[in-house]
């Protein structure tokens, strides 16, 4: 009879809920981990594409450095918003250059384009002096 | 009246603070992009004014062209894709000064061209992990800032995008 008592006195002062004050602040560095990592930029990108694949890709680091040319299935080519000729890629990536030095143009062209339109591109790339590349591609497994 | 007036406290309630906390997180998540961006960096030529023409021996090149069917010759014989790397690493141990040169045609399909691209980057990679490994025992992966760099003297990579018709 004592014990038992003894032994269900120790069972009720026991909390049995987990303590959650600190919840707040666990979601806080979460929050302002995700916040850091983000980059609010985002494109709307209006051409079909599929990258192509390959086994020695790299990537790069530096998000901020990167400016985007996008290819489509159709042959159009998309810089930031807009569908652009090709002719005006040497003043937009010259003007991109001004406010970047060491910008990398990451060209995301569908893998059933044709050269020509490559080539094409990276003349004015050449011309705008903008000669750090990346051809974007996913990984082959 | 004046009794129940004290009694309300002046705290601010928080327990809706968690709440307010995971909206803003659920906003975070959603709009981060967590997709990394990877491909295969490469350096064009200056343009061609500004370039002084070098003269390269004739035996110092590797002539790829990847032509309008898809095909890729090596030095005028075809050879299939998968080969390229084996091939050209042997070439570059032969010759460690070889420029590879490589060429399309304006309708060669641009999935060939990078297929191209890296397998010329895995010859670099295959020479550049057997000198890591001879030179400083550890795998290519693991090799310090200075090794890297000392690396990249030894063995450069010579891709050249050769001039367009």
């Amino acid at each position: 009879m004592a014990k038992d008592t003894k032994f269900k006195k120790k069972q009720a002062t026991t909390k049995q809920e987990i303590p959650t004050a600190s919840l707040p602040d666990i979601i806080f560095m979460l929050l302002i981990f995700f916040m850091l990592t983000t980059v609010l930029r985002e494109f709307d990108v209006q051409v079909e594409y599929t990258l192509p694949e390959a086994y020695m890709i790299e990537r790069i680091e530096n998000k901020r450095l990167i400016s985007y040319i996008w290819v489509g299935r159709d042959g159009r080519v998309q810089i930031d918003d807009n569908i652009i000729n090709i002719d005006d890629i040497r003043s937009i990536m010259y003007q991109k250059r001004v406010e970047i030095p060491n910008l990398i143009v990451s060209m995301r062209i569908d893998r059933h384009s044709e050269m020509g339109i490559v080539t094409d591109i990276q003349q004015q790339l050449r011309e705008a002096d903008a000669l750090r590349i990346n051809y974007s591609s996913l990984h082959r497994l | 009246m004046l009794k129940r007036k004290k009694k309300e406290g002046a705290t601010i309630p928080l327990a809706g603070m968690a709440d307010i906390a995971f909206l803003l997180l659920i906003f975070f998540l959603l709009v981060t992009t967590i997709d990394v961006d990877t491909g295969i960096g490469l350096v064009l030529p200056p343009p061609v004014e500004d370039a002084e023409e070098i003269e390269v021996e004739e035996e110092n090149i590797a002539n790829i062209l990847v032509n309008a069917a898809g095909e890729v010759l090596l030095d005028g014989d075809i050879i299939s894709v998968p080969q390229i790397s084996g091939t050209i690493a042997d070439k570059i141990r032969e010759n460690p000064e070889l420029i590879v040169s490589v060429k399309t045609d304006r309708r060669t399909p641009y999935n060939v061209y990078i297929d191209t691209i890296d397998q010329l980057k895995m010859a670099y990679n295959e020479l550049r992990e057997a000198y890591a490994r001879q030179n400083f025992g550890v795998r290519l992966d693991d090799v310090t800032q200075e090794q890297m760099q000392q690396i990249r003297r030894e063995i450069p990579q010579r891709i050249s995008l050769a001039e367009p018709e």
